[in-house]
């Protein structure tokens, strides 16, 4: 009885102060927002936005409703993550990697770029690389092209526009491709099981991916026409590229500052995975007759990837988070859009903050939720 | 086949080949230094792949023509062991010394030598191509203090003497103290750092004048959010911390809810939210400081993240421990302060630091509810109309400023790391 009581009372406290802070803040909101006459809902999202969005994926102007601007953003923000993902991906594993050479000047520029970049608020590398580094650039008529067809001018990127005819052919043949290389790696973890033999599933599925979108183009089902940029004048001083696809210097400076931040942990988590392996693996390896290839593919890789992955899905939930500091440089992201511009509008701060905080809540909820699927499915099974 | 013999030295002849070798290494540097710095180039004749590769391939046979292991030269093995055990190596090594060749001479002419930091005025720096640091110097006030005015910026440097001098008594004085010290650190010096803070940077009272915080910003700003960041978020993270350790359902699901939720959305709403979304939720007559909501907002955000790092900590104590002190008849509260706390802080200090760290990389982000610390008071000095056009310095400056900041602070956690590492 004694040690019941005693286990309730603190959690009857604790529950009591909850309730109580939350009380005091509903009933303030409540009375703030009775004198301001604002009454709270949700109904604005089906209004009328009337503001402009710069950069958007899909169709949007003024016309559209605020819930409509809140998927502009949202797109906007997913569309910074992944690019950042990617990028922050290839270059955090290329840095973890130079930092367990041998050679003693790529280890050290490695530890070096690791040291340097992760020590500097990340405001500040987008401030640097948007309004320093890429305002440096040439204008639209002075740009020398890169690779050819692609323009890197002050104004921003400008890439070849792809035209697809029947695209969604195009899709179901990877996805063909997809299901088929499925097949095929049952198939030959059987065969390896069962006779102990070992098809090159790698070179397999890289030749599926081709083949199969190349039959649809060769059947003339799915057609390619490429875009260039064309160097169009708007008035006497003022050119730009027309026709290709402009990446505007916001998304360039944010994905470059994003990635080349966030890479430095991604380098870490790969560098700690790498020697989280122990030495005797690779020596027991080696003596039951693997070749240094097989040791890196069947042995060092699966349990390297078991320690680097979780780290690793952490910093990508974080990248996804700082792409936030869009609103620093005026790309239209989530904040901006719908934290900044609809709230100036609407006047709704709870429950614009309320939406915008949600939508961060479940991105990062549901990565880690799959995270943690994915960790146990790879985790060691001990018997 | 033998062409690859002919560049593979033996014990026989490597005098001679280590004589070619070098020169072929230090001909292809030379190539690279002529042709980027004098426009000249030898190999103009060649086709334009082959040109353009020249240095590299030839330093690759020289590195080839040296590779012997056990060749008896001391720094030839010293050479061969550290940059240049296979080929592949060898080019990386090739590549980063010209990269190194065509980036540092430029960059330090535009950064040293050709840079001014004389004058007063954009005039002084009209002349020259490199880097204007006196718009640096001119600005460096507001850089360090904001727009406090400059008549009392002795108050922020008193105000941070005493600081850091109060931080010292409890260091110096651990022996009369004793068993107070955890007191003294944990409640009374932040009590003591509030009152400084507001006495002097604030003013108002004792004949000084009332500042208000739109105008702090700059070096001291960023310092004083992160102090009371700092010094805030650690016990209440620990308390969360515990309290997701504990056993009692409520407080377990309470400290995991709020966790999670400050974990999962980024700083830059929390601050919205503390800036337009807090004063609908107080008493309408209630009047809270920006500052101090900013500050508020920033402490419940990191108490989560700090929250995390002791659960850790925690979590990698062995059982052993708990059982040990409950059989010594020890409370909840003593077993945690006495022999669970200590020893799983210990075990976390690289995170803790990692958190802290990252508190002071945050700090810049104030900037959305208009207050400007360093980087904040860089964008407004970058968009005056009497320095136009000298961003590039101002970032640089601050890069290097937070660098430094943080380099130490990471460096110091290693320090106590090795000083608090106990074998088990």
């Amino acid at each position: 009885m004694n040690h019941k009581i005693k286990n309730i009372i603190p959690q009857l406290l604790t529950l009591l102060f909850v309730v109580s802070v939350i009380g005091f803040f509903t009933i303030n909101a409540q009375l703030n927002m009775d004198e301001r006459g604002i009454d709270f809902g949700y109904g604005f999202l089906n209004q009328e936005s009337s503001f402009d969005v710069q950069f958007s994926l899909i169709e949007y102007d003024g016309s559209h409703s605020y819930a409509k601007a809140y998927l502009v953003g949202l797109l906007n923000t997913i569309l910074v993550s992944v690019l950042g993902i990617i990028f922050c991906t290839i270059i955090g594993v290329i840095i973890g990697i130079a930092r367990l050479s041998p050679n003693y000047l790529i280890r050290n520029t490695a530890a070096w770029y690791v040291e340097f970049f992760r020590n500097v608020p990340l405001l500040l590398q987008i401030f640097f690389w948007y309004y320093a580094a890429l305002r440096a650039l040439p204008l639209p008529e002075n740009t020398e092209p890169i690779f050819g067809v692609t323009y890197l001018t002050v104004k921003g990127y400008y890439i070849p526009r792809l035209i697809w005819e029947n695209f969604d052919i195009l899709i179901y043949s990877i996805l063909a491709a997809i299901i088929s290389i499925m097949f095929i790696r049952n198939y030959a973890r059987k065969l390896q099981e069962e006779k102990g033999q070992q098809l090159p599933v790698l070179m397999i599925s890289a030749g599926l991916l081709l083949i199969f979108p190349a039959i649809t183009f060769v059947t003339g089902m799915v057609q390619l026409e490429v875009a260039l940029p064309v160097l169009k004048q708007l008035s006497k001083t003022s050119f730009i590229y027309a026709e290709g696809l402009s990446v505007p210097p916001e998304l360039l400076a944010l994905v470059l500052a994003l990635s080349l931040y966030t890479a430095t942990f991604v380098a870490e988590c790969v560098r700690a995975g790498v020697q989280g392996v122990s030495k005797g693996q690779k020596e027991a390896a080696a003596s039951v007759g693997l070749t240094p290839n097989q040791i890196l593919k069947l042995v060092i890789m699966p349990q390297a990837l078991r320690i680097i992955i979780p780290p690793t899905t952490n910093q990508y939930l974080n990248l996804t988070k700082n792409s936030s500091l869009a609103a620093a440089i005026a790309y239209p992201d989530l904040v901006l859009v719908f934290a900044g511009t609809a709230l100036m509008q609407t006047g709704r701060a709870i429950e614009i903050v309320s939406i915008t905080m949600l939508t961060y809540l479940t991105l990062s909820l549901a990565i880690s939720l799959l995270m943690n699927w994915y960790n146990k499915k790879i985790a060691i099974k001990e018997k | 086949m033998i062409n690859i013999n002919v560049l593979k030295p033996n014990n026989a002849n490597f005098q001679t080949y280590l004589y070619i070798g070098s020169g072929l290494i230090f001909i292809s540097i030379f190539d690279v230094i002529l042709r980027s710095f004098f426009n000249i180039n030898f190999s103009n004749s060649l086709p334009g792949i082959l040109n353009f590769f020249l240095p590299l391939i030839i330093g690759l046979i020289g590195f080839q023509m040296i590779r012997l292991e056990y060749s008896g030269n001391r720094i030839v093995d010293k050479i061969n062991q550290s940059v240049n055990n296979n080929t592949f190596n060898a080019g990386l090594t090739l590549l980063i010394i010209f990269l190194t060749l065509l980036i540092i001479p430029p960059a330090s002419n535009w950064m040293i030598f050709e840079a001014t930091i004389s004058g007063d005025t954009k005039e002084a720096c009209v002349a020259t191509e490199g880097a204007c640091w006196t718009y640096i110097k001119v600005w460096f006030r507001r850089f360090m203090y904001g727009m406090y005015p400059n008549d009392f910026h002795w108050r922020i440097n008193t105000a941070f003497i005493f600081l850091i001098g109060f931080a010292f008594v409890g260091y110096f004085m651990r022996g009369k103290l004793k068993n107070y010290i955890t007191f003294y650190y944990a409640i009374l010096y932040p009590i003591i750092a509030f009152l400084i803070i507001n006495f002097l940077i604030s003013g108002g009272s004792f004949g000084l004048e009332w500042v208000e915080t739109n105008a702090w910003g700059g070096l001291s700003l960023t310092f004083i959010v992160s102090f009371f960041g700092l010094i805030f978020c650690f016990p209440l993270g620990m308390i969360l911390a515990l309290g997701r350790r504990s056993e009692l359902p409520v407080i377990r699901y309470i400290s995991i809810g709020y966790i999670e939720f400050w974990r999962g959305v980024p700083l830059i709403t929390v601050l919205f939210m503390s800036s337009v979304m807090f004063p609908m939720f107080l008493p309408s007559d209630a009047f809270v400081d920006k500052l101090i909501r900013v500050i508020a907002a920033i402490i419940l955000f990191e108490a989560a993240y700090v929250a995390e790092v002791i659960r850790g900590g925690l979590q990698a104590l062995p059982r052993g421990q708990y059982d040990a002190a409950k059989s010594l008849g020890m409370g909840y509260w003593k077993m945690q302060i006495f022999v669970i706390l200590p020893q799983a802080l210990k075990l976390v200090i690289p995170g803790i630091a990692n958190t802290f760290l990252a508190l002071v990389k945050d700090t810049p982000l104030i900037f959305v509810v208009g207050l400007s610390e360093v980087v904040g008071m860089l964008q407004m000095a970058k968009t005056n109309p009497k320095w136009l056009g000298y961003a590039m310095e101002g970032y640089i400056f601050a890069s290097i400023l937070f660098w430094a900041i943080c380099y130490a602070m990471s460096r110091y956690s290693q320090y106590l790391e090795l000083k608090y590492k106990t074998e088990r």
